[in-house]
Order: C-alpha cells, then sequence, then structure tokens
C-alpha cells in the first residue's frame, strides 16, 4: 500500500502530463505483479469494487473519535474520506499489499465489511489510509486517464499504445498476462468479442499544402460535429467505443440496437433529429450517463455517420485502399439511424475552400481530405488523411482574472477568466489557458502584475482594460455558465493592446452566434 | 491570588499589571517580553524589550539596530514588579521561550508558539509545571499529526532524484522553517549546495554563526541558480523571481500541507509536512504531561483544544486575541 498510496499522492499534486506519465510509469515498473494490475486497474476506472458508503465511514470514525472533533475536523477538512484517514487513530502502522486491500473490497460481504474496513485502517498510516479509503469510495481524482496508462505502459517495453490499444479490452486486471508481453514474454491472445482496434487520426492542413497535392487522388468529405466512434458488432456482441479506446456503450443503447450488422465500422456519433444532425451540446447531455432514461432517448436519439471500415463480415479489410472499403459500405443500407456521411464534389481546392466557407449546417466542423487509396492504419500517420477546419469563431473580450500557472509556467500567471460587456458590466464566459507565445506570456504577468486590483487566494481580479481575440470551436448553451453559455476550446488568439476595453464585444454578439 | 488578575488579555495583547509589561505585544507599549522572532510576535516600536539573546538579535536582524527603546537579555529568572518572569525552551526556532510568569504562588507558563519533535536548529521544549498553561492552538485539530520529519525530507530527496533536471523549490518561512528544512536535508546526508533566496541570507547567517550546520548555501538570484534545491519564502512564488527556473517543482514546507486543501491553494506540487508547532498528539500530550489546573487558548483551532480539554475535565477557556496569524508558518 505504501508505494501506492505515495503514487496517488504525487498524482494528485503533479499537473503535467508528462511527469504524471513518468511517475506512473516507474510505479509500474517498480512494483511487482499483481499490485501493479490492481493499481492500473484502479487508476483507469477498471477496477470493481464494493463501493463504501459515506455514512458507513461517518459511523466507523464516530465509534473511534469525539464526535465534535471530528464535526469540527471535518470542517476544516472538507473531504469525508480525508478527515476520517487523518483523525483515525494511530495503530500498528505495517505495509499490507494492495492486492490484499483489494481482495478484501471485493470479497467482503456487507455485514463484516465495516469490522473488516477499521481492521485494515488500524494496520495503515495516514498516507496509506487515505489511498484505501479512496479506493473503497470509488474517488481516487488523480487525474489519470485510461489512454495515458496505456501509455506509460507503452513506454515500459516494446508493445506500442496501439498495440496495446488492440488487446486491451480482452484484458482483466491485474494483467498478469499483459505485463508479461511487456516484459518481453508472448502477446496475449485476445480473448475479447467485439474489441476495440486502433482508429486512424488525420493531420492538420490549409490551402497552402493542399495546392502541392492533386484533387484528383482524394475524397472529400464533411467533418462532422460529434464523437469519433469505433462501432463493433461481432459474433452476436455489440460495442461502441470512443477513439481512445472507451467503451461508451452503456450510454447509447439505441445506436446498439441498430447495429445490425457484422463488422467493425469507424463513424461520427450524433443526435438527429428529423434527419437533422443536432448541436454538439445535444450530444453531450448523452455522454457520461450510466444509464439513459426513455424520455432522453426519444428527445435526443443517437444516430452514426459512417466514414469508413475496418472489419466486415469476418475479412479484415484494413489493408484495401480507402476506396474499396468505401465501395463496401455504400452496398449496405444500415437502417434509418446509421447512414454514410456522403462525398462532396469538387474539382480543385478552391472548389472545396468555397464548399468549406459555406456549409449546409452549423454543425460541420470542416472537411476530411482521404487519399483515396489509404490503407486504414493505426495513430496519426503524415499524409493519408487530413483535416480542414472551418476557421474558428472569434470575440473580443476583456481580461477580468489571472491565475499563476504550474510546471513551465510557475510564477506566471496563464490562466485567463475573459468577459464580454452585458449593459456596463463584464460577464466571465470563458477560460482559456493558451494561444499566445512565451514572449506574449510575459508581457500578460507584466500586464497583470500592473494591474491587479483584488486577490481572491491565488487568483487576482485585474483592472478591466485588457483585450484579448479569443478564437473557439463552438458554442452550446449551458447552464452551469453565469453568461448562459460555453465555449469549445476557446484561447487567446491575439491580444488587442491597441484597443479600448469599452470597445470590446458584448454578450448579445456571442449569443447571436449560438 | 487568582491567575486571570496576574495576567489577562487585553487589545494590546496579555498584560501583567503588576510587572507593567504585556508578553509579545500586538501594538507598541511601554515595556514588552518577546517569546520568540516571528513578525507576529516581536513587533516594532516597543519601548523596553526583554527577550532571548538570539531572540533580540533576529529583532536587530528583521527590524533594524533601533527596533526597541532599549533591551534586555532575559535572564532564567528575572524580579519585575512584584512578580517573577522565567524564561524557558519553546523548541519553536532559535532563540524561542515559554515565559513564566509566578506571583502569589500561581504560576502560569505562556508558551508562545512551541513544538516537541526534535528540532536539530534549536533547543528542545522544557515542561515547566505551572497553574495555568497558556498554549497556542495553531494546529489545534485531530487531524493534525505530522509525520517524522525525516519521511519528508525523504519525500523531497525521491523528487529531486525522479526528476533531476527540474529545479525543487521549497517554500519555507524566513525564520526557522528554512532554516530547519536545510539542516534536516544535511542530517539526511545532503551535501551539495542548497541555494537560498536573499530574503534568507542573514537569518541563515545568524543559525549558522549560532552552531547550527547548515553547509554550503548559494544565492538564488543569479540568472543561473547552481543548485537542484532552492528554498525561498512563500511570498517569493507570487514574484517574478520564480520566472528564472524552468519547469520546477514546487514544494512547501508548513504543517499545512498535511490537508490537500490546503497545499492545493498554494500551488503545491510537493506538500512537505515540516512543521515547528506543536501537532495534536504532541498539544494534547503536553496538556495532559503538565496537567494545568487550567488552560487558556492563544490563536489557532481554540474550539478543538477547548473541547479536547472538556472531555479531559480541564477548565480551558479562548483568550480570542487577535493578531497572531494562523499562517505564521
Amino acid at each position: 500500500m505504501k508505494a501506492f498510496a505515495a503514487l496517488l499522492e504525487r498524482l494528485a499534486f503533479t499537473p503535467a502530463r508528462n511527469a504524471k506519465l513518468q511517475l506512473l510509469r516507474h510505479y509500474l515498473e517498480r512494483t511487482a505483479d499483481p499490485d501493479r494490475g490492481w493499481a492500473l486497474a484502479a487508476l483507469t476506472g477498471d477496477l470493481e469494487l464494493r463501493r463504501v458508503t459515506p455514512s458507513l465511514l461517518r459511523g466507523l470514525a464516530a465509534e473511534r473519535v469525539d464526535d465534535q472533533l471530528l464535526a469540527l475536523s471535518y470542517d476544516f477538512v472538507g473531504d469525508l474520506a480525508e478527515t476520517i484517514a487523518l483523525v483515525w487513530p494511530e495503530g500498528a502502522e505495517d505495509d499490507p499489499a494492495l492486492s490484499h486491500a483489494v481482495a478484501l473490497l471485493q470479497g467482503t460481504g456487507k455485514a463484516a465489511l465495516p469490522g473488516a474496513i477499521a481492521a485494515m485502517l488500524d494496520r495503515l498510516g495516514p498516507s496509506e489510509r487515505l489511498a484505501f479509503l479512496k479506493l473503497a469510495t470509488g474517488n481516487l481524482r488523480v487525474g489519470v486517464s485510461a489512454r495515458m496508462a496505456r501509455m506509460a505502459l507503452a513506454g515500459m517495453g516494446a508493445p506500442s499504445v496501439p498495440e496495446i490499444e488492440e488487446i486491451w479490452h480482452g484484458l482483466a486486471p491485474p494483467y498478469a498476462p499483459l505485463f508479461g508481453w511487456i516484459g518481453g514474454g508472448a502477446r496475449p491472445e485476445s480473448a475479447a468479442l467485439a474489441p476495440f482496434r486502433p482508429v486512424m487520426l488525420s493531420t492538420a492542413t490549409d490551402l497552402d499544402q493542399l495546392r502541392g497535392l492533386a484533387p484528383g487522388d482524394y475524397f472529400a468529405e464533411w467533418k462532422w460535429d460529434g464523437i469519433r466512434v469505433q462501432a463493433v458488432a461481432e459474433g452476436g456482441m455489440r460495442r461502441v467505443y470512443s477513439r481512445t479506446g472507451e467503451d461508451i456503450s452503456h450510454a447509447f443503447p439505441d445506436l446498439i440496437e441498430a447495429m445490425d450488422f457484422e463488422g467493425s465500422v469507424d463513424g461520427e456519433l450524433i443526435v438527429r433529429r428529423e434527419g437533422e444532425v443536432a448541436p454538439f451540446g445535444e450530444l453531450q447531455k448523452r455522454l457520461n450517463r450510466k444509464t439513459v432514461g426513455k424520455g432522453l432517448l426519444s428527445s435526443h436519439p443517437a444516430g452514426l455517420r459512417l466514414y469508413d471500415l475496418l472489419l466486415w463480415e469476418g475479412r479484415d479489410l484494413r489493408a484495401e485502399p480507402l476506396e474499396a472499403r468505401r465501395r463496401v459500405l455504400e452496398a449496405v443500407d444500415f437502417g434509418p439511424r446509421i447512414d454514410l456521411s456522403p462525398l462532396l464534389d469538387f474539382a480543385s481546392w478552391d472548389d472545396l475552400a468555397a464548399l468549406r466557407a459555406d456549409p449546409p449546417a452549423a454543425v460541420i466542423e470542416g472537411v476530411m481530405i482521404k487519399r483515396r487509396d489509404s490503407a486504414y492504419v493505426a495513430g496519426r500517420p503524415r499524409g493519408p488523411w487530413f483535416k480542414w477546419k472551418r476557421d474558428p469563431m472569434v470575440v473580443d473580450a476583456v481580461l477580468i482574472y489571472a491565475q499563476r500557472g504550474h510546471g513551465k509556467r510557475s510564477g506566471f500567471h496563464s490562466d485567463f477568466t475573459f468577459g464580454l460587456w452585458d449593459g456596463g458590466e463584464l460577464v466571465p464566459v470563458g477560460k482559456a489557458y493558451f494561444g499566445f507565445t512565451d514572449a506574449e506570456l510575459r508581457e500578460l504577468d507584466r500586464f497583470v502584475r500592473q494591474n491587479t486590483v483584488e486577490r481572491y487566494g491565488p487568483v487576482r481580479a485585474l483592472a478591466p482594460k485588457l483585450v484579448v481575440e479569443v478564437a473557439f470551436e463552438g458554442l452550446n448553451r449551458s447552464a452551469r455558465h453565469r453568461s448562459g453559455v460555453a465555449m469549445r476550446f476557446p484561447r487567446i488568439s491575439r491580444i488587442r493592446w491597441d484597443k479600448p476595453a469599452a470597445e470590446a464585444d458584448h454578450l448579445a454578439t456571442l449569443e447571436a452566434m449560438l | 491570588m487568582r491567575a486571570d488578575s496576574i495576567l489577562f488579555p487585553t487589545e494590546a495583547g496579555l498584560f501583567c499589571p503588576q510587572g507593567g509589561f504585556h508578553i509579545d505585544p500586538l501594538r507598541p507599549v511601554e515595556r514588552a517580553l518577546i517569546t520568540h522572532g516571528h513578525s507576529d510576535h516581536a513587533r516594532l516600536g516597543h519601548g523596553a524589550v526583554m527577550a532571548t539573546a538570539e531572540t533580540l538579535e533576529i529583532m536587530r536582524l528583521r527590524m533594524g539596530d533601533g527596533f526597541a527603546g532599549s533591551v534586555q537579555v532575559a535572564e532564567p529568572e528575572t524580579r519585575i514588579g512584584g512578580v517573577t518572569v522565567g524564561f524557558h525552551p519553546a523548541g519553536h526556532v532559535l532563540g524561542s521561550s515559554q515565559i513564566s510568569v509566578t506571583a502569589g504562588g500561581c504560576r502560569i507558563v505562556v508558551s508562545g508558539d512551541y513544538a516537541r519533535q526534535p528540532n536539530p536548529t534549536c533547543a528542545p521544549f522544557q515542561p515547566v509545571p505551572c497553574d495555568v498553561f497558556v498554549t497556542e492552538a495553531t494546529f489545534g485539530l485531530p487531524v493534525f499529526r505530522f509525520p517524522e520529519p525525516s519521511t519528508q525530507v525523504e519525500k523531497l530527496l525521491a523528487s529531486m532524484a525522479e526528476f533531476p533536471d527540474r529545479p525543487h523549490l521549497v517554500g519555507a518561512y524566513a525564520l526557522g522553517k528554512a532554516q530547519h528544512v536545510i539542516a534536516l536535508m544535511r542530517e539526511a546526508g545532503y551535501d551539495a549546495p542548497i541555494a537560498i533566496h536573499g530574503a534568507l541570507k542573514a537569518l541563515c547567517d545568524f543559525y549558522a554563526f549560532r552552531g547550527v550546520e547548515l553547509g554550503a548555501l548559494v544565492p538564488a538570484t543569479a540568472e543561473d541558480v547552481a543548485a537542484q534545491l532552492v528554498i525561498a519564502p512563500p511570498s517569493a512564488f507570487a514574484s517574478p523571481w520564480v520566472q528564472r527556473f524552468r519547469d520546477p517543482v514546487i514544494g512547501f514546507a508548513s504543517g499545512w500541507m498535511a490537508v490537500r486543501a490546503r497545499a492545493r491553494q498554494r500551488g503545491a506540487e510537493l506538500p512537505l509536512v515540516i512543521s515547528d508547532h506543536v501537532d495534536w498528539p504532541a498539544l494534547t500530550g503536553t496538556l495532559a504531561e503538565l496537567a494545568p489546573a487550567e488552560v487558556w487558548v492563544t490563536h489557532g483551532a481554540e474550539d478543538g483544544v477547548i473541547r479536547w480539554c472538556e472531555l479531559a475535565q480541564i477548565p480551558a477557556r479562548p483568550l480570542r486575541l487577535v493578531g497572531y496569524e494562523d499562517e505564521a508558518e
């Protein structure tokens, strides 16, 4: 438990992705099976444990600590598991294996659980108690995604991220065969039905680059603003995966039901009503749900717009040219929920530029350009596929708050909140962390220091003086934001030292872009 | 004689009318007895100051020669007016003392800030039997149980090994904590030069002069700082000084680091739980050991300490002195 607890603590305080990856890789390299496998599963959310409720924990703590002192402590700490980890009376501190803690949480019956948890807490030091309680409450919150975990694994040995992704869904914690493979042993056979296969990604392009290519060698299609998914139906098993291999099937039973085919296809998950693709915000309502109610299924019906396919009726078509794969797709009737992304008719790049400038629907993010003869290759190969996104939307906003950054930006104010005018008042509409150069960052930092009017802990309120051009990819309505709208991928595209704050945009301008 | 006629809180701080002095007064007074050199306890502009030689020197270093009208080095025991005053080591920072005030057979001990963990930079806390013990309560909640300082130094060393190319910047209060962290590193066998922010230089020099082993210290003011470990006061982390370091690991050494939300507020990537105050077991253990007839609580989490005293059946009350920072770490 000690090494796992130390890892969790370090990850919880480490903001930088590369540092997180390094910490994770070193932990996995230095820890023996099966503990490292359990740790990996816990971090990626693949560990099924009995969930311990806050009331059970409160009850345990009340037996050991005075009520009033516990209440005062909880008030100060603000997190129940942490409070209990800290106030729990010190016992004999030994170092039970993580697998022991996992076995306890997997195998203990309801009646015996409180006693077993108390006995475990008695054996642990404070940091390990917190790790154990976070495990028990299913709430690690250390900012490690499954994708990041697989990158750490790929850093340990020969298998690459796509190779690991390809077999990931056939594996179960504590992943001994996977670690065996990474250590130089045999590749585990994927036992999973309908497994995820690594997807092919595109690189960004522009007109200058395209002019060097022959338009006739390429297909072009709209880039739909949904979620790129892989839908797999094999041997009676049906699954929908995100492009990083997260299984999101449970949130989309309507699509699963419509997947009446045998194969693995690549497309855009969308919400569609009466043939029209709904804005991304509508799709977001369907995401991150354990179950979906009937109401949402009928008000926000999921659909799939196909781009490509990997396997069809038992045949792996990934090595075939795109043109051939597309012909297979065109011959199939997928029913009303699933259709094929149409090809665009263009003879020159200027034709395509004109189409891109005036798409037929607001949910189109740009165009995709793919070589007709391209094989389906895992990862992001340079060349065969391009995305040519539409120009971002922009507003001129006023900087109103700033916060210091971390890691490479320690000491610099690099996290900015900006606002738009609403009457005589600036309403915060978003936050941006990037878009500026290092030299601009130094200038912004100087501006922040010279124009701070108030401080709230690490946050500085600024005199409303500086206008920045904020570029973003889309807008959603949002009840969580005071302004009522949320930007996607906002970044500072230009600093308008020249523009008076009074001439910044109004909230109404943003609302009109919805 | 009743304890609360010997010593009682006033707007200026704890006052002893028979001796005509305040202890750690919060505003300028005629006669001040000072427990230790932290700025919320040792202020500028008193008429006469009595404190240990170390505390007086620290006050001079921080506030300049004319910090008080006159100064007097404290004796272990002195008669002032109608009371006997004693100075006893508090284990908090170099020169820190508890101050005892005895009159009419009643002894009150004002702890000032104190610690019970061994600290290589100052004399250990000396328990003084008393009728009233005046305790701080900076960390007066059971959530505060500080680990062995050596484990925190190991954590820092492990991080420096894990990220050998990243400078490690540790925020530590200029008086006491900074030298404590450096001395702990030296105890752990770390003998490379340690860089210190300019604001720490005078106090580090003084500690070294008083025999505390701090090893080789280099300035952290140059463009290119020649050390992987850099110690600086917490305030420096909000200044452009930090910008000279590439991709630093930011740590803070403080008892507050024991609680994650507090560590996050500080922007710490490496929280080091190193304190020069008593934690909960040390505080309550001290009260149990001294078994005073009454406990007074000066500042911090009074409610927790008073609840503990209630459970231990020791009469206790808060003094509600305003002006001591609970951030004084």
